[in-house]
């Protein structure tokens, strides 16, 4: 009986930090029709940079935010800098994104070496709950509860905005929405540096349970590759609902069969693929 | 049939001169053949088809572990070591194209970097079989029938050259031959190609164990070289390596990416000298020739002579 529900939350906790991660990638994907194969480089970025901030100021709240705006600013830079030379080429677009992973898993080599750290929890969040025997952190709660907010605030977003609605149109028909007198290439900026915000919060989110290390960045973003793929591109639902069968999967693979565990997330996605190609939740061909 | 023709002067030239090579070169030499198969091999899939996969490595990687792990246990004969190998790479292809050609663009990327991490982990956790990240070392030469040892770092530039060029030049027929123009038919115009009835799965398939299988080829031949496999020859950055050389050569060219892939081991070599942050560099040239030449050193000559370089494909992207 403790075992399960130590499984499930350690699954939903799991589940929402994919979620924060694999949201960014399925709402870059929607918009834009392309991956970010950098997306995990910059959840290891942010997680270093939430580490450093914390060693300077003592602040976790101050770290999130400083990875923030670090993703946001960094993610702006790369869309119009790079990307946007390259609209209309989604292929190229997605091998750019690659070569920057190459790039910065080196670069976070050069600065912060290879040993693997743990970001320390916030004292706030410190400790553990009891449930009669069964004790469970508090810091995963708080972050089951953000991975809630987020889908909330997403599905708020998305459905009752302006900037929402511009995207839905976006995604249908982009070339319309730029003839509407909408500034697209705005539009992609905001979106793919808001996407690699959600990375690089993700990453101080997930350093506190997951640690930061070199090959982090491949670990999270193969999950997270599985998760869209599992849950759909571009469906912010699917990506919930993946993201939480996904992190079971992992959990519990792992306490049963450690070795295997790899196998077991890809067997969930061998049989989502042969059942539905485009995703349990995805509509529109890729 | 001038690549062809240049293919066997390019060995000739390495046959006469590989007496007079000192051994730096002849380590090169070898290494630029065996990588210039594999950016081959990987050039059927992103030239004629058009799926740019991010984890070719994965069969190479499989075929140097069957080999190293043939080797360590005794089994020196490459009569042995090829077909078991390749066997494996093969079905690895077979299994991981059922899937990943379920899905086409963007889905196909991410899905082939998600399955080259399947084998990849397996490789760095079954430590007692594999060695995990110490890999597996002293892996020897193997002998093939003849009393030749390819322990000389000579003899075996040439056994390696022959294996490859041969190797070339059927993927060359293969390239020109019917499937291979049904396949560049497949990747400019599916659904045409499909209303003429043909059997559009069946050729993406046999087109990817056959890339798979090509790779296997190479990745035999890089175990023997080295004496030593390591995880990274699985990993995602040799399968980085092989697509960048495939687009930096001319996608779609085959001989472009044999060109790309000797310019990429220059580039290591001569990097190596300065720095041991190979990443860091390969994606730095990933970014320019992605940005900058998408149609690569072949791409951009063929273009310059439309009629005839359009029919042989060269269109990156």
């Amino acid at each position: 009986m403790n075992f399960w529900v130590i499984q499930t939350l350690g699954a939903l906790s799991l589940g929402m930090l994919l979620f924060v991660l694999a949201a960014g990638l399925s709402m870059i994907f929607g918009l834009m029709r392309i991956i970010n194969v950098a997306h995990g480089s910059f959840y290891m970025l942010g997680a270093y940079i939430g580490l450093e901030t914390i060693k300077w100021v003592d602040s976790f709240v101050l770290a999130i935010v400083v990875a923030a705006v670090f993703g946001a600013l960094f993610g702006a830079l790369i869309q119009k800098a790079f990307m946007e030379h390259l609209v209309g080429h989604s292929l190229r677009q997605i091998l750019l994104t690659f070569g920057f992973l190459l790039v910065f898993s080196d670069i976070t080599l050069i600065i912060w070496h290879g040993a693997p750290v743990i970001i320390p929890a916030p004292t706030a969040l410190e400790g553990s709950l009891r449930f009669g025997n069964i004790r469970f952190p508090i810091y995963r709660l708080f972050v089951i509860a953000i991975g809630l907010a987020l889908a909330v605030v997403l599905d708020l977003l998305q459905k009752r905005t302006r900037i929402g609605a511009m995207v839905r149109a976006g995604a249908d028909d982009i070339e319309m929405l730029g003839c509407m007198g909408y500034n697209v290439p705005l539009l992609f900026v905001g979106v793919f540096a808001f996407g690699t915000m959600l990375a690089t919060v993700g990453g101080v989110l997930g350093g506190v349970f997951l640690g930061v290390y070199p090959g982090i960045d491949l670990e999270v973003c193969i999950l997270a590759f599985v998760v869209v793929i599992v849950g759909g591109l571009g469906s912010i639902r699917g990506t919930l609902v993946a993201s939480l069968l996904v992190a079971a999967i992992d959990n519990l693979s792992k306490a049963l069969i450690p070795e295997l565990s790899m196998f077991a997330i890809f067997m969930l996605m061998v049989v989502v693929l042969a059942l539905k190609p485009r995703g349990l939740f995805g509509q529109r061909s890729a | 049939m001038t690549r062809s023709v240049a293919t066997l002067i390019m060995f000739a030239t390495v046959c006469v001169a590989a007496p007079l090579l000192s051994s730096y070169y002849v380590g090169l030499l070898t290494e630029a053949a065996i990588l210039a198969l594999f950016a081959m091999s990987l050039d059927l899939l992103v030239g004629y088809l058009g799926l740019e996969s991010l984890g070719h490595a994965a069969f190479f990687g499989i075929a140097a572990y069957v080999t190293g792990l043939l080797s360590l246990a005794g089994y020196h004969s490459i009569w042995v070591s090829l077909p078991a190998a390749l066997f494996a790479s093969c079905l690895l292809a077979a299994l991981f194209g059922l899937i990943a050609l379920r899905t086409i663009g963007p889905y196909f990327l991410i899905i082939t970097m998600a399955l080259g991490y399947l084998p990849l982990g397996l490789a760095i956790r079954w430590r007692s079989l594999t060695g995990g990240d110490d890999g597996l070392a002293g892996v020897g030469r193997p002998n093939f029938g003849l009393p030749i040892s390819l322990t000389e770092p000579r003899a075996y530039l040439i056994f390696t050259w022959t294996i490859c060029v041969a190797a070339a030049l059927v993927l060359y027929l293969l390239g020109g031959s019917a499937f291979g123009l049904s396949l560049r038919g497949i990747k400019e115009n599916p659904s045409r190609m499909e209303a003429l009835g043909y059997n559009i799965w069946l050729h993406k398939y046999v087109a990817f164990v056959v890339a798979g299988t090509f790779a296997g080829i190479s990745g035999v031949l890089y175990a023997y070289l080295n004496g030593f496999v390591s995880p990274y020859d699985m990993s995602i950055y040799r399968s980085a390596e092989a697509l960048v050389a495939v687009i930096l050569g001319g996608a779609g060219t085959l001989a472009g990416p044999a060109l790309g892939a000797a310019i990429i081991l220059m580039l290591r070599f001569t990097a190596g000298a300065v720095t041991d942050k190979w990443s860091l560099v390969l994606g730095l040239v990933y970014i320019v020739v992605v940005m900058f030449a998408p149609r690569g050193v072949l791409g951009l000559l063929a273009f310059r002579r439309p009629s005839k370089a359009f029919h042989e494909g060269a269109r990156a992207d």
